[in-house]
């Protein structure tokens, strides 16, 4: 008898068209796309995206030159050197950070005792050649200039967990 | 002078135009139906489908085909160089000849021959070739892979499609194609024929290569199967001639099944619809439910492909002719 339910069930398709009605179904179901470009999803505020170098209000730059961003990195990307500056103060003449290298870990951010370089909001950097992606300090305190009211609201929403 | 104009260059320019008034609709229809399809299957899938180029993306195919055509034309180290441009050729060729015997109303038909069925099954069977040959000269494993898989698919499919036409012409007693669907005037053979039908149906997405038996293209395990070493124009020819295949079959379908031009029931409102704007909504009917199967069902395994066509297609189409031939035979109902 089974085998007779198996055959008459292969032989009238029942289940072929009980796939096609679901398909069906769904044809009328409202879609979920986002329209990418023109529309965005939410991001978290733990979103590690692309690196900026971070001011004080004053204009000063956070960094230190400490180095530790540097130490930690998993993935070697950071370049740093330091000399003293003319009014005595220790800061870095050179901070590079290799895009193409980076793995987005966010150590870099957790090392950092005076939040001077964190991962913006900014996932939207693709360029057309791979020179472009070799980011300089000049680069990432544009950066920074450019998303420090986005960043400066994350961490404030991060910081008791932090 | 006057005898060379009317009696060769006058019917030349009028063949020509007439040739032109079959393809020209027909390419348009055949970048339309990738388009369909993308939205179709977007909207099964709960997406949009192509949306940004032209309103509601309906340049889509024209910018694709831009796109296909400004590519760079690659030919493979150690392919046959005649045989390898010669093959899309083919399938693009043979998918357009097919259309000169297809009755798009009473009396419009190109070329009305009285073999038509047999036309049109040579000219589908033919198809193999340009899948054989582009796998054979791209000289790539894939490729070579690929056109014999299609080549197995396609003669195997076409033993039961053969049969379940024979069907239709006993009931018919021609093989012109006008005759085929003056003769379903009383009901269309998809009702008392209908394991044909559907039979016909599936047969139609094995011939044209189409999912759940798209074994030759195959992309998950052969990358593109007979196309991978294909770019460019002649890419763009294989993938025309693949979707005017389609629209072949489906207007197949729709003429040995579903009554050709003939309205649903025939009476007022529907026989004022002229009869090329019912068998393009059969066409579309049938396309339609292509990308539907496609949405729906995963690809076959080669071995349950190959089952499906020689152990359950092949004589059960056998046993639906000798049944249809007993009954007309008992019941007088032969035609003349």
């Amino acid at each position: 008898m089974a085998f007779l339910d198996r055959a008459a069930r292969s032989l009238f398709l029942t289940e072929l068209l009980g796939g096609m009605a679901l398909t069906l179904r769904y044809m009328f179901k409202p879609k979920v796309t986002l329209n990418y470009p023109y529309e965005k999803g939410p991001i978290s505020s733990r979103f590690r995206g692309e690196h900026v170098l971070r001011r004080y209000a004053s204009g000063e730059e956070r960094c230190i030159a400490c180095k530790l961003c540097e130490a930690v990195c998993p993935a070697l990307a950071i370049t740093i050197e330091a000399e003293p500056r003319d009014d005595g103060s220790r800061r870095t003449t050179r901070y590079d950070i290799d895009m193409t290298k980076c793995i987005y870990c966010g150590l870099c951010q957790e090392a950092c005792p005076v939040d001077a370089v964190v991962m913006g909001p900014n996932f939207e950097f693709s360029t057309e050649s791979r020179e472009e992606l070799f980011y300089n300090k000049q680069k990432l305190l544009a950066n920074g200039d450019r998303w420090e009211a986005e960043i400066a609201q994350n961490l404030a929403a991060e910081a008791p967990y932090r | 002078m006057a005898e060379f104009w009317s009696g060769f260059l006058l019917p030349l320019i009028i063949m020509v135009l007439q040739i032109l008034a079959i393809t020209v609709p027909l390419l348009v229809a055949v970048a339309f139906m990738t388009y369909a399809e993308r939205k179709i299957m977007g909207a099964m899938q709960m997406r949009q489908g192509p949306s940004i180029v032209g309103p509601f993306g309906l340049m889509q195919p024209f910018a694709d085909g831009l796109k296909l055509f400004a590519k760079e034309q690659i030919l493979p180290e150690g392919a046959n160089r005649v045989v390898f441009y010669v093959a899309p050729m083919l399938t693009f060729f043979l998918a357009l000849i097919a259309w000169a015997v297809i009755p798009f109303d009473y009396g419009v038909v190109l070329s009305n021959i009285n073999v038509g069925v047999l036309y049109l099954f040579a000219i589908s069977s033919l198809g193999v070739y340009g899948i054989v040959m582009a796998g054979w000269a791209s000289n790539s494993r894939y490729a070579f892979l690929g056109a014999l898989r299609s080549a197995a698919q396609m003669v195997s499919y076409e033993v039961s499609m053969g049969l379940i036409i024979i069907t239709v012409l006993l009931c018919v007693g021609s093989l012109n194609l006008t005759d085929i669907v003056r003769a379903q005037e009383k009901v269309w053979f998809c009702i008392p024929l209908l394991p044909m039908f559907v039979m016909f149906f599936i047969s139609a997405l094995a011939e044209t290569n189409r999912a759940p038996f798209d074994l030759p293209e195959g992309e998950s395990e052969l990358v593109a199967g007979f196309m991978v070493e294909y770019s460019s124009a002649p890419f763009a020819l294989f993938f025309l001639g693949e979707y005017a295949n389609m629209i072949l079959m489906s207007a197949m379908t729709s003429i040995l099944f579903l009554g050709g031009w003939l309205p649903p029931l025939p009476f007022a409102p529907f026989t004022w619809v002229p009869g090329i704007v019912w068998f393009a909504l059969k066409i579309a009917f049938c396309l339609f439910t292509y990308v539907w199967v496609r949405a729906t069902v995963p690809r076959y395994r080669y071995d349950q492909l190959m089952r499906l066509g020689w152990k359950v297609f092949l004589p059960l189409s056998l046993f639906w002719v000798v049944l249809t031939a007993g009954v007309l035979v008992t019941f007088g109902w032969l035609p003349k």
